[in-house]
């Protein structure tokens, strides 16, 4: 098989902007996602089996055959799980990763997103950090994401946000109704709620149309293509170049090292389930939080007998995603217009700033509910079943409302993700183990949020209002699962430098949101392609290889 | 691809295939359940969602719904229906001396606040797999006409479109 510069390992919001730009500056790239290659075509608007609602599997991936997960719970309770439950702490698996079917919030975080310990101090038990690079380092790279992938939205309505250069690229889709219910309010309470970003068209961008405005939105492939992930701008860009090779169903097993300690390509197992090595200049694992530090874990040798990057034991710790709280409101009148995406709306005012509190999140409008999402969210004190639940659905389906976000979770050393001793996968490889859970400031952080949520709708309006959230006993880290391969100055208690290359190979890069110190208390997508953009950036000055050979 | 009225044109005639196949004749058997394990679950279906001014859960599929999916993605809960419902049946025996099936509304609802009481496992996947059936998409064998959408007043099949909504009042607000 031919030698390339780099092989990029996930072709989701990270790995498709590193092939994209490393192809356009020149290198060979092989692109190895271990899905399939999806289009809208594919959106099939199928309420139980979509990435959100998974009760009859993924619909991208990956599928319940031979791929599980092990958990453990909080008594020591070990489980083997699939794909399609909820605490698998899935994210997708197919080219474009989350971003072909996400619901598309595409946030920057908060100058003091990226300084959290030095803003409030860590939490005794907790491994708050600050990153290595601040919002200054990242501001034009998120611009650029902005652009290049295309984000609506208008932040002017609120002063808590970092500063930025220029407006997005496109304005808000016009508001739905929840929009103009929930407005209002937040303004009688001193909020400044705005128009929330997101990664979809509003008006014609990049060649495609805007969104139709459809009920199933978060979960689903657009079927008109209007919603902006990877798999439709940065990956045929970077095909389009002639210089990236994207190979689909081919699962990484492990990173090939040489004997000075030097990385020299990967082995996989590709659509035919034959075993294959690709030889590269470099390694880009941009494979998610959990599978990305899987890989690592995995490629052990005689240099590295404890998986590649994990010298002091830091690999697959300080495991994170967010703790969703929020409220359900209940309405005497219509909150409903079938006007999809349904999130539009958000506040955050509440991301930082609370006396007590190390940080928050930001609190927006649910997306547009189906019917199978409202069956356990009817007023707390209705039957569960029966007559009286019929009716409830009946009675509030288009009467409420949901506020919620994304609380920011405080992370602790001891959630992480191992090698389980004993299960393995289809292809024979030890699958991810899970463990620990985050801080338990987090919760108060969180049951806060649910309160906030629940005075903005009562001021909109709200006659009953349920508050959502709970507490968790395992780390919660699915779509938004972060900080397994933390980036970070010192290598005794990092993984990356922040260039997001791993210190103890440095022909290797970890570029996805695996390096993310904290997470925000924001949706991460945009997060990730702007820490993708940068790290790029910078391996591709650095650049000392043999430009593109054909 | 479809152009808009190809599209339109193509999922009517889906629809109308659909309907024919679904109002035109109730399963008598099943490929998982017997006829005696498919009158239990009816009963307990019923109890989960009845009929009022709209179908109850078996009238709208439900029970073909669980059991196509029972030979699929559920395979692994064969044993858990099979059990449970076989207890259902001996609890319902032993308190009114008849099978659920054959008891009234009101000693069926005994049985199933029992059950949920007391089989919990069991409970809790009838009645999450009745709901699914029920106000999931028609796909999969459920919701039957997509009766539940209608119900809760969601258009179907959906305007298309954003032309077809009228935002400018919301807009000028």
């Amino acid at each position: 098989m031919k030698h390339v510069n780099a092989v990029v390992v996930g072709a989701g919001a990270g790995g498709g902007i590193v092939a994209k730009e490393l192809a356009t500056a020149g290198l060979s790239v092989v692109l190895l996602e271990r899905g399939k290659w999806y289009t809208a075509r594919d959106c099939r608007k199928d309420d139980l089996r979509n990435q959100r609602t998974t009760v009859l599997g993924n619909a991208f991936g990956p599928d319940d055959g031979g791929q599980p997960r092990v958990t453990v719970g909080a008594d020591g309770t070990v489980r083997t799980v699939l794909p399609s439950e909820g605490i698998y702490n899935n994210d997708a698996a197919c080219v474009g990763g989350g971003t072909l079917s996400y619901g598309a919030q595409a946030w920057r975080y908060m100058p003091q997103d990226f300084r959290m310990r030095s803003t409030y101090g860590a939490p005794e038990g907790s491994s708050l950090e600050d990153w290595p690079i601040t919002y200054d380092d990242l501001e034009p790279f998120y611009d650029k994401a902005e652009y290049e992938i295309g984000i609506s939205g208008d932040y002017s309505g609120t002063p808590f946000k970092g500063p930025r250069k220029r407006d997005l690229p496109m304005p808000p889709l016009p508001p739905n109704r929840e929009f103009s219910i929930l407005e209002p309010a937040a303004k009688r309470l001193g909020l400044h709620p705005f128009h929330l970003p997101m990664a979809r068209n509003s008006v014609p961008y990049n060649g495609r149309g805007p969104c139709m405005r459809c009920r199933w939105c978060c979960g689903f492939a657009c079927e008109v293509d209007a919603k902006n992930g990877s798999q439709n701008t940065v990956i045929p860009v970077a095909l389009a170049t002639g210089n990236c090779e994207l190979r689909t169903e081919c699962m990484a097993a492990w990173i090939l090292t040489e004997d000075r300690g030097h990385a020299r390509g990967v082995t996989y197992i590709d659509a035919d389930g034959k075993w294959q090595e690709q030889s590269s200049d470099i390694v880009v694992v941009s494979a998610c939080a959990i599978e990305s530090a899987r890989l690592l874990l995995n490629s052990k040798s005689r240099l590295f007998p404890n998986g590649l990057g994990n010298r002091y034991d830091q690999l697959g710790r300080h495991l994170q995603g967010h703790h969703y709280t929020g409220a359900i409101g209940y309405f005497d009148f219509d909150t409903y217009d079938d006007v999809g995406p349904g999130a539009s709306i958000a506040v955050t005012d509440y991301n930082h700033g609370t006396p007590g509190l190390c940080g928050g999140g930001m609190l927006a409008n649910e997306f547009i509910r189906l019917p199978i999402h409202m069956v356990d969210r009817v007023p707390k004190d209705t039957a569960h079943w029966g007559l009286g639940h019929k009716q409830a659905m009946r009675a509030w389906h288009r009467r409420s409302i949901i506020i919620m976000g994304p609380t920011q979770q405080i992370p602790t050393a001891t959630a992480r993700v191992t090698l389980d001793p004993a299960v393995r996968d289809k292809w024979g490889l030890p699958v991810a183990r899970i463990q620990g859970n985050v801080h338990p400031h987090t919760f108060e952080i969180g049951d806060i949020q649910s309160k906030r949520a629940e005075a903005w709708l009562k001021e909109a309006g709200a006659i009953h209002t349920n508050l959502t959230g709970g507490h968790p006993t395992l780390v919660s880290a699915g779509q938004h699962q972060a900080g397994t391969c933390r980036m970070g100055d010192d290598p005794r208690v990092s993984v990356v430098n922040k260039f997001c290359q791993l210190h103890d190979v440095d022909n290797v890069f970890v570029i996805d949101g695996s390096v993310h110190v904290t997470n925000g208390g924001f949706n991460p997508a945009l997060t990730i392609m702007a820490v993708a953009y940068y790290a790029s950036d910078a391996l591709v000055r650095n650049w000392k290889g043999t430009k593109f050979r054909s | 691809m479809f152009n808009r009225r190809e599209f339109m044109t193509a999922g009517a005639l889906a629809g109308a295939a659909l309907a024919a196949s679904s109002t035109g004749c109730r399963r008598t058997s099943y490929g998982f359940l017997n006829d005696h394990q498919a009158s239990a679950l009816e009963a307990i279906c019923d109890q989960i969602i009845p009929a009022d001014d709209f179908p109850s859960a078996s009238q709208a599929g439900v029970l073909n719904y669980i059991d196509l999916q029972l030979m699929g993605h559920y395979r692994r809960h064969q044993k858990t229906y099979r059990d449970g419902l076989r207890q259902a049946n001996e609890l319902s025996r032993n308190r009114f001396g008849v099978e659920l099936a054959a008891a009234s509304p009101q000693q069926q609802f005994q049985i199933v606040s029992a059950i949920e009481k007391d089989n919990e496992p069991f409970f809790d996947l009838v009645r999450a797999h009745t709901m699914q059936g029920y106000y999931g998409t028609p796909r999969h064998g459920g919701n039957r006409d997509a009766v539940s959408w209608r119900m809760l007043g969601l258009d179907e099949p959906p305007l298309r479109g954003r032309a077809q909504y009228d935002l400018t009042a919301e807009t000028k607000r």
